[in-house]
């Protein structure tokens, strides 16, 4: 427990709660645009960048690797657009196309790397499962601040999205662009996918964008709660995983945010205040019982008569 | 002068051409109603014009502009399974989208907006819907909100997908004397619609379309057994052949 009060370990805790909240955000838009496979996609794709970037540098660079990592996860991003517009492919395909391609490359890249001179202390695979512990102060500021400016995104234009996500044919007559909204979204997505592959890695990251989003789901029929709701439970996620992962040495934070995370999903699915199977299962008893109360009195009445 | 006019518009679906060579004009204050089989290209032909589907080649000016210019005095509302209804929102805030673009973009609804939005809906006999979920409205409730939404636009001119599509009778006879209403109001309207018994009564303008354009004018004089058998000839052929 020593170990949580140490200034380092607070600032990690302080970077995966925005982290978390920032991916929870973005996750609900992904999931209304029936699009949350293409975060895992696009985190898997960001892997070969974090590698190149790495080798051009010679050293671990967050804000360099960030980059390298957003230049590759962006062309995963233009060639599932590219092979679903251009062939008769369909999106689903692409995407698992680009994943498994791009994360290959990303593998092959890393063996490369880590076999050659100083590759071997890079910490390089800590960007495949995440490690949290190894981030530094500047690491820190960098993922605050960039988490910080996708949930600004989030919020000033969150009528924006909503008319977006709920019916772009009718946002572009009122002159809202389609274009420039998918724009934003990919940007955006493809911020919050750099800015987490060092404490979540690449393989979790889409868990983060995706399980918050849907368990918020089963507690809100308001979009306005479900992106609010989404941001504490992968906040919450965020922390908890990394409380836990900090408890022994080594251990790999992303999994344990994927746990946390999928805890709260559970929960979520049984009780959930709109549509947890709990809930449904009560409201469902209870009709049933007014219905067998009606049709006594019903017999009743007509005994009496 | 017409409010709306169309040029030798193409447009095609990958290799098949949907719209060909379409031309007419529209009069402001008329109520157009889009008639064609299956397959004419109706939906196309409003996407199309508002810039939702590309164009191979021909004009489209409404008020004498580019769709661009003058989007906001253009009133859409889309069929009614364009939209995914379970998500999370009332029937209100659908309505207050209709208002977006007054608002203006990246600012906050203001109370005004809201009462506006309300009125719209009540006009449509859904006041007390207002602040149900979307998932739980019945398909006529539904296009109820979605017509509401394109009220409160104010908009000069309207285009509307199938709006009498799947809804009950209560349901028809508030969406047409809304139309009617709008059309008094000196504002223009054009429909696609499905089915041909209503046609007469409904519409005081009909565009018979099949890839292009049949026949277009005043009902009285258009809406001929001639007419609406060219329109739908190549169907019935196919079927008795078939």
């Amino acid at each position: 427990m020593t170990l949580l009060l140490s200034p380092n370990t607070q600032w990690v805790l302080l970077s995966t709660l925005i982290l978390g909240m920032a991916a929870g955000m973005i996750g609900c838009l992904a999931y209304w645009k029936r699009q949350s496979l293409m975060s895992d996609a696009l985190s898997h794709a960001a892997l070969p960048g974090v590698v190149i970037a790495f080798a051009l540098y010679g050293s671990k660079n967050l804000p360099l690797m960030i980059l390298g990592a957003a230049i590759s996860a962006l062309a995963g991003a233009f060639f599932i657009g590219w092979i679903r517009s251009s062939s008769r492919i369909k999106e689903d395909t692409a995407m698992g196309m680009v994943l498994s391609v791009f994360f290959g490359l990303g593998i092959m890249l890393l063996t490369i790397v880590n076999r050659s001179a100083g590759g071997n202390q890079s910490g390089l695979d800590g960007f495949i499962f995440g490690q949290a512990a190894s981030m530094v102060r500047s690491d820190v500021y960098t993922m605050l601040a960039l988490g910080i400016i996708v949930m600004l995104v989030v919020f000033i234009a969150f009528k924006e999205w909503k008319l977006y996500l709920f019916d772009p044919d009718f946002a572009k007559g009122l002159g809202l662009s389609g274009r420039w909204m998918n724009a934003v979204y990919t940007f955006v997505l493809v911020l919050v996918i750099v800015i987490g592959i060092q404490a979540v890695g690449v393989i979790l990251m889409a868990a983060l964008l995706i399980i918050p989003s849907v368990s918020a789901r089963y507690w809100t029929n308001s979009f306005k709660w479900m992106i609010v709701l989404s941001a504490v439970l992968g906040g919450g996620a965020g922390v908890i995983g990394t409380m836990l992962s900090a408890a022994g040495k080594g251990w790999p934070t992303g999994p344990f945010i994927v746990a946390a995370s999928s805890a709260m999903f559970a929960v979520s699915l049984l009780f959930g205040a709109e549509k947890g199977l709990v809930v449904k299962a009560v409201q469902l008893r209870m009709q049933k019982k007014q219905l067998a109360e009606s049709w006594t009195q019903h017999a009743a009445i007509e005994e009496a008569q | 002068m017409a409010i709306l006019r169309v040029d030798g518009l193409n447009a095609a679906y990958r290799k098949n051409r949907v719209l060909n060579d379409v031309t007419f004009s529209v009069e402001p204050g008329t109520l157009t109603g889009i008639v064609g089989p299956n397959g004419a290209g109706k939906s196309t032909l409003l996407k199309v014009m508002l810039d939702l589907h590309p164009k191979l080649s021909g004009d489209v000016s409404f008020f004498g502009s580019p769709h661009g210019k003058v989007k906001t005095r253009i009133g859409y509302v889309p069929q009614r399974g364009s939209v995914d209804w379970d998500f999370p929102t009332n029937a209100l805030d659908v309505v207050m989208m209709g208002l977006y673009g007054q608002i203006g973009w990246f600012k906050w609804p203001k109370r005004s907006d809201k009462e506006n939005a309300l009125a719209s809906l009540d006009q449509m006999g859904m006041a007390d819907y207002a602040d149900r979920q979307i998932s739980q409205l019945s398909g006529g409730q539904q296009q109820r909100v979605f017509l509401a939404r394109a009220l409160v636009q104010n908009a000069d001119l309207y285009f509307m997908d199938e709006p009498l599509a799947g809804v009950d009778a209560a349901t028809e006879k508030a969406i047409m004397m809304t139309l009617k209403q709008l059309k008094e109001m000196g504002k223009t309207v054009m429909v696609v619609h499905h089915d041909l018994q209503t046609v007469e009564d409904y519409f005081d303008h009909v565009l018979l379309l099949n890839r292009t354009v049949v026949a277009h004018g005043p009902t009285d004089n258009i809406f001929t057994k001639d007419n609406v058998y060219r329109a739908y000839g190549g169907a019935l052929r196919f079927m008795k052949e078939a």
